[in-house]
């Protein structure tokens, strides 16, 4: 029987608003632990939350930039568990007046464009983290995470494989990121999501049972979990079983989840509201000039790159797929009157070093009009793509600018009749039968040949030339 | 007369006069304390070597004029319940038995700012659950009237240090009737504010929505004065009103004329022991004597007024002290197996038993498949409650009643029977529940020598009636005159 995945993602974000969400503290990552906190987020007796008006901000920036509708009242909730890194026995979230409701974002996939709902986008602050201690006497607490703001993003079970799944984080991502609310750095566990998924026979309409898997933190945990959870389903129903429903911890070194706490061991949060603040009542005045505030959108930009620029859907969609990678075409096009080429480079080689080197965009050592220039050299016949290709490596290495490079290293491409004519003759002695398969018309023996020279001159030599010089030569003798 | 004796506003004009200095009167309060604190037992903390170094500090202030404040110089106490930086504040909990709090509440920030000298912290119920602070786990306070008798909760310490004289003035919470079911039954003034009025940020919380801090104090005119010092918007206090607080000590007027007061057939009907009633009564006919208008009303659902309240209280204090869990502070059991062994051997052990019995019952009435039936319908409650309290404010200035059923019961009496504890509250909860100001000032004594108090309940924010009509009240009867001997 063939089956079909139905999954929904509730993704968290960290909102990248200078101070916690209910005290004054930093937001910031990294620091030593426990210095990031003060009575209010490590929950002493007595304190009172006061909400950060920014965190209200930047989640209503991220509903209108997925086209959410803002609610004029909603109001927040406790959360009640028990947990070491929850100081106060409860999160303070949001539970029936959330703040956005009703958005979609587009992804794409195999060229394909679906339309995916959001449910619901609600401000929470964060836990803190427990750490197992050096010495194993026990388990220590750091609460520096502690009221750090997050939104969760509720999405529909709109998504049908792991590669539509990981579209719609990588969309999300971008977004969040274009509209300057989170950074989005999921090794620092500033996007994160939980995975609900069932499995159907195709055709079927009621969804199946599902199960949640949660913290997924990598886009490559959510693409294996997504397919290991639905081949697991299938063979637990293949196999004359039933799916339970039940919240599953994702394994991602053994490759495999492992069940958590079944429907009827799920916690009974007891929400209610919040008693220590007061409802968010939005004016719409306020709300409209957020929207007009928001900058392009990666759709946006995607669709003016291919209008403007020619670029190919495809790669207009990896440049806006991150905001920095973005901002640096952005940057570079500017400087220089090929934007394909400026995109070529960056899809190709760009890419590949930065995936060889393990680095990331925003750690690139220079500025893109680099990249502008160098395009220019090329155009300019300065240095020919071979030589380009290792300037820019060389520019990885030293941050330094192309021109300086290519006249440190002395790589001008060599257009001066004169000096090449030496080495068109020496080319010509040391590779007679070439020589002669060129002139029974073998047009093939002019490429090795052209080859030849540029390997005698290290690629400086303006191939162009080469080839004048080695065709007249042959062609007179 | 002794100085310990004395009213904050006599002792300011004897401190401005320079006929004694605030160190004198610190030691004479201190003394006090050392003499009687032993058989009343007021206080959880006395802070004698903290007190005398600010008085000597505030005296400084005083003679170099730098210290304006009627309350400079003055000693008081806070109720063990408002976190004072550097200085133990226990709840009267094993839970919080080791607390020092690494902060100041926003009141103590400003009795500071007022120069006043702060005592101690006093005993109260268990976080403020109870009325009769019994439920300490520290120690009994015996009312000064009677030392066999309770003095009332849950801030009992606060009014027996009043009534005892063992402070000019103390701070006390109201949850339910926290403050004036003491004042009432330590024969003191007490003022539960408007919900808003007063910061609660450093109150450690009970019942969220219901707690408000206000002070006991000897006389009227103390607690205005008290008043015009805590009162305030807070921006650390997201319930806080920012609005324009009044000079409180401006409706020290005695002038009640035409004022329309409205006294609620339910609250002198069915349960109220008959001498209460008859004060109450009197108190009545005297403020009709001095020109109010006085009548007979009803105010509806009354009688769900105290199911609603220990149900939404429950529930919030479930949630509120859910914090308490042997991990970052306080109290942690010596054996446990894992985590959850540690959180069930810690709350066991740290939380006495009325505690208990109140998270239990609010963690059931939040719990799924209750929620609408216990906590939604207490709301719905204290809608109509409030409702209630409108229409009758659409009539009247002031509604006017007893504080509680009874004068002080006996130690031990009740303390079995926590359904008839939780009638001492039946007057007072409504208020909490629509977040509205009392005041209960002495009205009469019973048989037995011992003080009833008079409750007036205001409009929102409009403390200034109800310390007017109080003041008047006090001008003309001899009452708040009444000290016990100890
Ligand atoms: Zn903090």
């Amino acid at each position: 029987m063939e089956y079909e995945i139905v999954i929904g993602l509730e993704v968290h974000a960290e909102l990248s608003t200078k101070s916690k969400i209910y005290c004054s503290c930093t937001t910031e990552f990294g620091g030593e632990e426990n210095t990031h906190c003060c009575p209010i987020c490590t929950g002493m007796p007595g304190v009172l939350p006061v909400l950060n008006k920014k965190v209200v901000e930047y989640a209503v920036r991220a509903g209108l930039a997925t086209n959410c509708t803002i609610a004029d009242y909603s109001k927040q909730d406790r959360k009640n568990y028990f947990y070491p890194d929850l100081p106060k026995a409860y999160q303070i979230s949001q539970y029936d007046f959330p703040l956005c409701k009703n958005g979609y974002i587009d992804i794409e996939t195999d060229g394909k464009t679906k339309r995916v709902g959001i449910t619901r986008i609600h401000i929470e602050e964060d836990a803190g983290k427990l750490m197992h201690d050096e010495w194993d006497t026990g388990t220590l607490v750091d609460y520096n995470r502690c009221g750090v703001p997050l939104i969760e993003i509720v999405g529909e079970p709109d998504l049908r494989s792991a590669e539509e799944a990981r579209a719609y984080m990588e969309k999300l991502r971008s977004i969040l990121q274009f509209i300057g609310v989170s950074d989005c750095k999921m090794q620092e566990g500033s996007l994160r999501a939980d995975v609900n998924l069932s499995v159907r026979p195709v055709g079927q309409k009621e969804l199946g049972t599902r199960t949640e898997m949660k913290n997924l933190n990598s886009f490559r945990s959510i693409v294996r979990a997504v397919e290991a959870e639905a081949q697991r389903q299938i063979r637990e129903i293949e196999s004359g079983g039933t799916v339970v429903q039940e919240t599953r911890r994702w394994d991602d070194e053994r490759g495999l989840s492992v069940s958590m706490r079944s429907k009827e061991e799920a916690h009974d949060y007891r929400y209610f509201p919040e008693p220590d603040l007061v409802p968010i009542v939005l004016d719409k005045e306020w709300v409209e000039g957020i929207r007009a505030s928001l900058p392009e959108l990666p759709d946006a930009r995607k669709k003016r790159y291919v209008r403007e620029f020619g670029l190919p859907e495809y790669d207009a969609e990896i440049l806006t797929s991150s905001k920095v990678l973005s901002d640096f075409f952005d940057d570079a096009v500017k400087q220089s009157s090929n934007a394909k080429a400026v995109s070529n480079w960056i899809m190709g080689d760009l890419m590949r070093i930065l995936k060889e080197k393990g680095m990331e965009v925003e750690n690139i050592p220079f500025p893109a009009g680099y990249l502008a220039r160098l395009v220019g050299l090329i155009e300019k016949g300065t240095i020919s793509g071979t030589i380009a290709k290792k300037v820019f490596e060389k520019m990885f290495l030293s941050g330094k600018g192309p021109e300086t490079i290519v006249k440190e290293e002395g790589l001008e491409v060599v257009s001066d009749e004169g000096a090449l004519t030496a080495v068109v003759r020496k080319v010509l002695d040391n590779n007679p039968q070439s020589v002669a398969d060129y002139r029974k018309g073998k047009e093939k023996a002019l490429g090795f040949l052209v080859g030849q020279a540029m390997r005698e001159t290290k690629g400086k030599a303006d191939p162009q030339l080469i080839n004048k010089l080695l065709k007249e030569a042959m062609d007179k003798a | 007369m002794e100085l310990y004796e004395l009213t904050a506003h006599e002792l300011s004009d004897l401190l401005r006069e320079k006929k004694v200095g605030a160190v004198e009167i610190t030691r004479s309060l201190l003394d006090r304390i050392e003499k009687v604190d032993a058989k009343v037992g007021s206080y959880i903390t006395v802070c004698r070597d903290r007190a005398i170094e600010k008085a000597r500090e505030v005296e400084g202030k005083i003679y170099r004029g730098e210290a304006n404040s009627p309350l400079a110089g003055i000693p008081m106490a806070i109720k063990d319940n408002m976190c004072t930086e550097g200085v133990l504040t226990t709840c009267a909990s094993r839970m919080l038995s080791n607390f020092i709090p690494p902060y100041d509440s926003t009141v103590v920030k400003k009795l500071n700012a007022e120069d006043v000298i702060l005592l101690g912290k006093t005993n109260m119920d268990e976080f403020a659950m109870g009325s009769s602070t019994e439920n300490s786990y520290f120690k009994r306070t015996k009312n000064p009237w009677d030392l066999e008798r309770v003095p009332g909760g849950s801030s009992g310490g606060s009014a027996a240090a009043v009534a005892a004289c063992e402070a000019v003035f103390a701070l006390g919470s109201d949850t339910g009737g926290s403050i004036r079911q003491p004042a009432s039954f330590c024969g003191v003034v007490g003022l539960k504010p408007t919900y808003g009025a007063v910061s609660r940020f450093g109150l450690v919380a009970f019942a969220s929505s219901l707690d408000q801090i206000g002070p006991l104090a000897k006389d009227v005119t103390d607690c205005a004065l008290a008043m015009n010092a805590i009162a305030g918007y807070d921006p650390l206090d997201s319930t806080s009103a920012d609005m324009n607080y009044p000079d409180y000590t401006r409706s020290l007027v005695n002038d009640i004329k035409g004022i329309k007061i409205g006294i609620p057939k339910e609250y002198i009907g069915e349960g109220i022991h008959g001498e209460v009633k008859k004060a109450v009564l009197e108190a009545v006919e005297t403020l009709r004597r001095l020109g109010a208008e006085c009548e007979e009303f009803s105010l509806p659902i009354t009688e769900y007024a105290i199911p609603a309240y220990y149900l939404i209280s429950s529930a919030e204090a479930s949630s509120n002290l859910a914090r308490y869990d042997g991990i970052k502070y306080g109290y942690r059991a010596e054996k446990f197996t894992d985590l959850l062994d540690l959180y069930k051997q810690t709350r066991s052990e740290g939380f006495g038993a009325e505690v208990k019995r109140r998270i239990m019952l609010g963690t059931y009435a939040l719990s799924s498949g209750y929620y609408d039936a216990y906590y939604k319908k207490a709301l719905q409650v204290r809608t109509l409650i409030k409702q209630g309290f409108d229409q009758a404010f659409s009539k009247y200035d002031l509604v006017v009643g007893p504080t509680a059923p009874t004068t002080a019961f006996k130690i031990g009496e009740k303390a079995d029977n926590p359904l008839e504890m939780y009638l001492e509250d039946i007057y007072t909860v409504s208020v909490n529940i629509a977040g509205l100001p009392g005041l209960v000032i002495p009205c009469g004594m019973d048989g037995n020598n011992l003080p009833i108090g008079l409750q007036l309940i205001g409009k929102a924010f409009d403390e200034s009636t109800l310390l007017r009509v109080a003041y008047t009240f006090e001008q003309n009867t001899d009452f708040h005159k009444n000290r016990p001997r100890i």
